[in-house]
This record gives structure tokens, sequence and C-alpha cells, in this order.
């Protein structure tokens, strides 16, 4: 319970009166609920108190930070190697996509590029570990409205892309792979053409998924015109990835920001929808894994040959000086500021991940919606908690 | 009372009451077993392209006396600020209700305990008795999300009941009797133009009395994509969510006994029962064993299909529910009773 003051008291006293007086009969009194932190509608730990009218919700207001873990700080007395296993858990259901950007600013700071081969290897890592978070995305938004079915598909299907991250970098949730100038591995024979046909999979669990959902009346009933986010009102919550591309804002990292990966050679679309709705969302997303696969199986095609690292020393002491680099991860916009004095550690590092942004919506999106609705739009703006609570 | 005949032996009234009672309670304890094991294990583990339990058993036959082992062992918790009294009592009325339900349905010639002359009528009563446990659930466990999940069920069985009731309608106007034997007999010497091979079952003239019943049951049942007093992502487990050990147990036989109950009745009132054709010239003495292996069947089919159903469907929200049931079943169910009436009256 929180504390009451005294001039909430009288706010609340004076509020009451005044509805009394318009509305003698029909006077109710609201009810908190707490919606975690746990909660099977919330991944993890975060806590939504709603203030509800009957099913109506009259407020809402996020509190994270029950699995905060430190991270900014604790990276600032570890190397740099190990930072990568530690940013590793920011993103747990894209784990590979976390070590992307820090990698990149790291290099830039250094003066080293990766070479190509390295280069291609990573976007196809990067977009491999965006179909395994966002396949469990489009199987947990059935779990979410109430069909258990679709998650076991997307469980099995995911199963056979965390098969294949674990052929070449032997985690499949956490694969700790990304090396300062390159990779710490090159792929294993054969691995390209089980690749291929695990994309095909991919593919193919889309087209299914989309026939369960979108023309099921019952989804769409639930999802069209819930939660609706206008672009001005997305771009002033800083909102990122899929859920501004849903709001019809056209931006995407990959295309419009690049840095160092080599999404601009290859053949791909940037999706958006004009509604903003849960639909939307969730229609943009199942476009992005079908993107990203054919993403998969063009770098499978031109990957180019040569040395998977570059010249890096033995004991990596980075520059003094300040770097930002961020990319398009699963869930939006992840990126780290890395501010070094020329130490084995950095002396600060700020990350910013996308889910704690895509959430802080939640108090003016959530106003007026139904209970249920509540976990459609949490489910549809698609959080990891890792990701919020670093 | 006379005293009647029973496994060649003369029993009282009350005598012959406890038997088909004792013998109810197995057969629906094993149906609804059944009925659990084949649909919620594995049915719909096929489903979900997965195996299922397949350790307890051959092929995890007995995982279910593993599930109840485990909730008989587990500690029987009522919160602090529970109303204790009311939240035991819950459970054992939701049971009753359902319970209750089988004394009606027949399944033989004299295979039933009560053959009341209301019998549909006391049917739909007893059934609306469950949601007085449930609101006592919600209200007792004295937590928010069972309160919610209490009253969403409370606002939904009655928005669904008349439907349900609505829908019986019609197969009492065509039967001409609140009976059920007397619906059973309607259904198995009808004949359709003259023909009488397979008698009249009144799913065929009352498809969309059948169609609005089946829906107003997946309702009752509170099964997806009506499961919002569940809900499991919304409301945790609804007015479930404070009840563990036996407690739960009951909760969860009364869920699949009550499937099975009203896929009985409705395969009593829609697909002609325990009866076969009249046609087929079967006697009574080999109907008494066949009757109840038939509506069996029939019951164990229908559960299927709200089975099917639960695991393919999303789930509704409350006011759209409310919408569904008010707007288009109720209005449609009318229409039937109107056109039913004016058919009986012109054949």
């Amino acid at each position: 319970m929180t504390a009451v003051t005294d001039r909430q008291k009288l706010q609340y006293i004076a509020a009451k009166a005044a509805d009394s007086r318009v509305n003698v009969e029909l006077e109710t009194e609201g009810m908190t609920l707490n919606i975690g932190p746990q909660h099977p509608a919330t991944h993890g730990t975060l806590r939504i108190v709603a203030r509800l009218d009957g099913e109506q919700v009259v407020s809402a207001e996020p509190i994270a930070g029950y699995m905060h873990r430190g991270k900014e700080k604790l990276c600032e007395v570890r190397t740099y190697p190990q930072i990568n296993t530690l940013i590793n858990r920011i993103d747990w259901l894209g784990s590979f996509a976390n070590e992307v950007p820090f990698i990149l600013a790291a290099e830039q700071l250094m003066g080293i590029e990766a070479p190509p081969r390295a280069q291609w290897i990573r976007t196809m890592f990067f977009e491999m570990s965006r179909i395994s978070n966002l396949i469990l995305f489009l199987g947990d938004m059935g779990v979410q409205l109430g069909a258990v079915t679709p998650a076991f598909y997307a469980f099995r299907d995911r199963e056979f892309v965390l098969n294949q991250i674990e052929r070449v970098t032997g985690g499949r949730f956490h694969p700790n792979f990304d090396r300062i100038g390159g990779l710490k591995d090159d792929l294993p024979k054969g691995w390209i053409v089980d690749t291929k046909a695990v994309m095909e999979r991919v593919r193919d669990f889309c087209d299914e998924i989309e026939e369960l959902f979108m023309n099921a009346e019952i989804f769409s009933a639930r999802t069209r015109g819930i939660g609706v986010i206008p672009a001005d009102v997305a771009m002033q919550y800083g909102l990122s990835g899929a859920n501004a591309r849903a709001s019809g804002i056209d931006w995407d990292l990959r295309r419009d920001a690049p840095s160092g990966l080599v999404h601009p050679e290859l053949d791909w679309k940037v999706w958006t929808h004009p509604d903003g709705d849960s639909f939307a969302r969730f229609w943009v997303r199942l476009q992005e894994v079908r993107e990203a696969s054919k993403m998969v199986d063009q770098i499978c095609d031109g990957l180019p040959s040569g040395p998977i690292m570059a010249k890096v020393p033995r004991i990596i002491k980075v520059p003094a000086g300040e770097a930002w680099v961020s990319t398009e991860n699963p869930l939006g916009e992840m990126g780290y500021y890395i501010v070094s004095k020329g130490d084995l550690t950095p002396f600060r590092l700020k990350i910013r991940s996308a889910s704690f942004n895509n959430v802080s919506i939640t108090p003016w999106l959530l106003r007026g919606v139904y209970v249920p609705d509540i976990i459609t739009i949490l489910a549809s703006l698609y959080f990891i908690l890792g990701d919020i609570d670093r | 009372m006379t005293p009647t005949l029973m496994f060649g032996l003369e029993l009282a009234y009350w005598q012959e009451t406890i038997i088909k009672v004792l013998l109810g309670l197995v057969a629906l304890l094993l149906l609804t077993g059944g009925v659990v094991y084949l649909y919620l294990f594995k049915f719909v583990s096929f489903m979900q392209s997965r195996l299922g339990p397949m350790e307890a058993g051959p092929y995890g036959s007995l995982q279910l006396l593993a599930e109840v082992g485990k909730w008989l062992q587990k500690e029987d918790i009522a919160t602090e600020k529970a109303d204790r009294f009311v939240f035991r009592l819950a459970p054992a009325i939701v049971l009753a209700s359902t319970f209750v339900l089988f004394a009606v349905i027949p399944a033989g010639p004299t295979a039933v305990v009560s053959d009341l002359g209301t019998g549909i009528y006391f049917v739909l009563a007893m059934s609306s008795l469950s949601v007085l446990g449930i609101l006592m659930a919600g209200w007792a466990s004295a937590n928010k999300y069972a309160l919610l999940g209490a009253l969403r069920a409370a606002g939904q069985l009655i928005a669904y009941e008349l439907p349900l009731v609505l829908a019986v309608v019609g197969v009492v106007i065509a039967a001409g009797s609140l009976n059920l034997q007397d619906i059973v007999a309607a259904q198995a010497s009808g004949e359709i133009f003259g023909w009488d091979g397979i008698g009249n079952p009144f799913i065929l003239t009352q498809i969309v009395g059948f169609t609005i019943f089946m829906i107003a049951v997946q309702a009752e049942l509170t099964q997806s994509p009506f499961d919002m007093p569940i809900a499991e992502s919304e409301l945790v487990a609804g007015y479930q969510v404070e009840y563990s050990g036996i407690r739960f147990l009951i909760y969860f036989i009364a869920e699949f006994a009550t499937a099975v109950a009203f896929a009985a009745i409705a395969s009593t009132l829609f697909l002609g029962g325990w009866a076969l054709p009249t046609a087929w010239g079967l006697g009574d003495g080999v109907m008494h064993v066949v009757g109840p292996i038939v509506i069996s069947a029939k019951a164990v089919l229908l559960v299927g299909v709200v089975f099917w159903v639960r695991f393919t469907l999303p789930r509704f929200r409350e006011d759209q529910l409310q919408t569904l049931a008010w707007k288009f079943l109720i209005p449609i169910s009318l229409a039937n009773i109107v056109a039913t009436g004016v058919l009986k009256v012109v054949f």
C-alpha cells in the first residue's frame, strides 16, 4: 500500500462529491488491481497498478524494477569480452542481437573493422535472433488472447532456429559469439544447407500463423482498434521497432542508419501499417519474420570467403573516447553509449533498450480500456522484462 | 411404491434408487475420467503437435490417477481473509449441481434415477445452480481476481442460460413433452417423410436449435472462447485462484462432469439419446445393455466437439460475449421457436 497524503485524500473526496451530485444512483467505488509482479501475462516481473471502475481501467501505471540487475554498473568493472557475456542477458530471446551494437561501438572506438565475412555472418545471426525472438511473440499473442495452440507451434518451430544457432555458437539462448574485430568461429560444414531448410520452415510457420489468425473473427474483434497509438504519440513516447512501424512511422535503422551490418546490400522491405492498433503490431512483426528469413537466405547465398577475425591485440584496451551505436533489434532500437578512458573496462556504459520506452506508453494507452484489453495491449507492445530492467 | 425387478431381485424403491445412484456415479466418474484422458490429455496434444502424457501406464493412460493422487496429497489452503465456511461450501455446490443433472438423464428404458415428468425443465433449473457456487467462491476467496472472475461468470451464465432454454423449447414443441424419455421415444419412433430407417433425430429439424444449444453449452461450461471467468492470461484462474488440493480437484471434476452431462443432454435432445430407431426392431431387453453404450458414445463425441472448439478459438472479451448472446443468439432462438411452432401446426 502506498501512503496517501492528506492532499490526495481531499482531492478524492472532492471528486467523489462532485460525481455524486451528478450521478447519485450509479455511484460505484473503484478498485485497485495489481497486475503483477507475478502474473502469467507479464512475461516476468512487470507490475501494472490498474485503477478499475468495474472492468474498465481508469488509470494504469507500470512499475518496473523487480528484476533490476544493475547491468550498467556491473559493466564498469568488467573487461570488454566479459561485458559481452553480461549483455547477452538483456533481451534473452534474441541474445545475439544484444551483442552486435556493443561490439560495433567498441570497434568504432578502437578503429577496427571486422572482415567482410564476419560482417555477413554477424548480420545473419542478427536476423536469426530476430526470427527466434519474434516467432515466440507470434505464438504468445495467441496465448494472451486465450488460444494456447499457436504457442506450441511457435515453440516447435523456434527449436529449429535455436538448433542452428547452437550448432555454430554452442549456446541456444546466449551465444556470446561476437568478438571485437570479428567472430569467435566460422560456420561448420553443411550448416548453410540446413539453415536454408530451416528458413523454409520458418516461412511455412508464418503462413500457418497467418491462416490461424488473420481470418479469425475473434482475433480481429480482440485486436482491431484496440490500443491504437497514433504516429505522433508514438514518436513522443520514443517508441521504436515494430511498435513505431505499426503506427505508420517508416523508420528502420537497418535501412536508415546502417552501422556496420550488411543490410544495405540485401534485398528486403520495411513493412509499415497505418492502423497503429494491436492487430497492426502483430501483422508488422509477422512480416518482419518473413523478411528476416529471406535476408538469411540471401546471406547464405552471398556469403563472401575470407577470414572471420581482424587483427586485434590480445589484451583489449579501448582508446579514450565516446561512441554511440544503435541497431534495429527485435524489440526496437537498442544502443550502447560507451565512454572509455583508455582502460581495460569502460568508464561508463549507457544501455538504451527498446522495451523500456515501449512500455512507458502504457499509462497513456491503457486509460479507458477493459481488463482483457490490458493483456492484449501488453502482449502486442511486446516487451521482454530483461530489456526493461537491465 | 410397488417393488421393481432388478437383476432378478425384488427391490424396494429406496434400494433401487441407491443402486442406480451408485451405478450412475461410477459411470459418471469413469466417463469423466475417460473424457479427460481422451481429449484434455491426448486429443489436444495431437492438435498441438506434442505427445501429451506418455509415462504413467501405456500411452499415459494412468496419468489421471497420478494427477488425482497429487491433488489429494496437497494441502487444502484457505486464505487468511477468506470466509472459511462459504469458501469450503462453494465447490460442493458446484459439484452437486452437476451430479443432480445425471439423475434425470435416461441411459436406457429403465436406467434413469428419476424419470421426472418435467425432466428437461429440472435440468435447466439445476444447471444454473452452479453459478451460485461460483459467486460464493469468488466472494469468499477475498481475492480481486477471484471476484472479477466470479462476476464475469455470473454475467455470462445468466446471459447464456436464456439461449440454452430457448433452444430447448424448439425440441419440446417438436416432441410435445418435457419428459426426457418421451423426447427420446419421439425421436426413435419418428419418421422423415414416411421413412423411418433412422427415426427422426431432432438435429435434422432443429439444426438451428442444436447449434445455439452447443454454443450456449460452451459458454455454460466456461470453455474457450467463453472462458473469461477462468481466463488464465488475464485473471490467473478466476474464481479458482485461491483453491488448492481436493477443493481444486472438485472444481476440476465438476468442470468435466458438467461437460459430459451437457453432452449427454444434447445427445438426448438432438441425437436420439440412448434409443436406436424403433424400426430396427430391438426389444427392451437388448436396449438395457446397448442403451448406456449408445448414449455414452454420443456424449463422448459431443464432448469432443466442445474440446475441439476450446483449443481452436481465442477468447472473446466480456462485452463481445454479451453482445453475441443478447443480439444474436436470443433473437435467432426466438425465431427458431416461432418457425418450429408454425411447422408443427402445418405438418
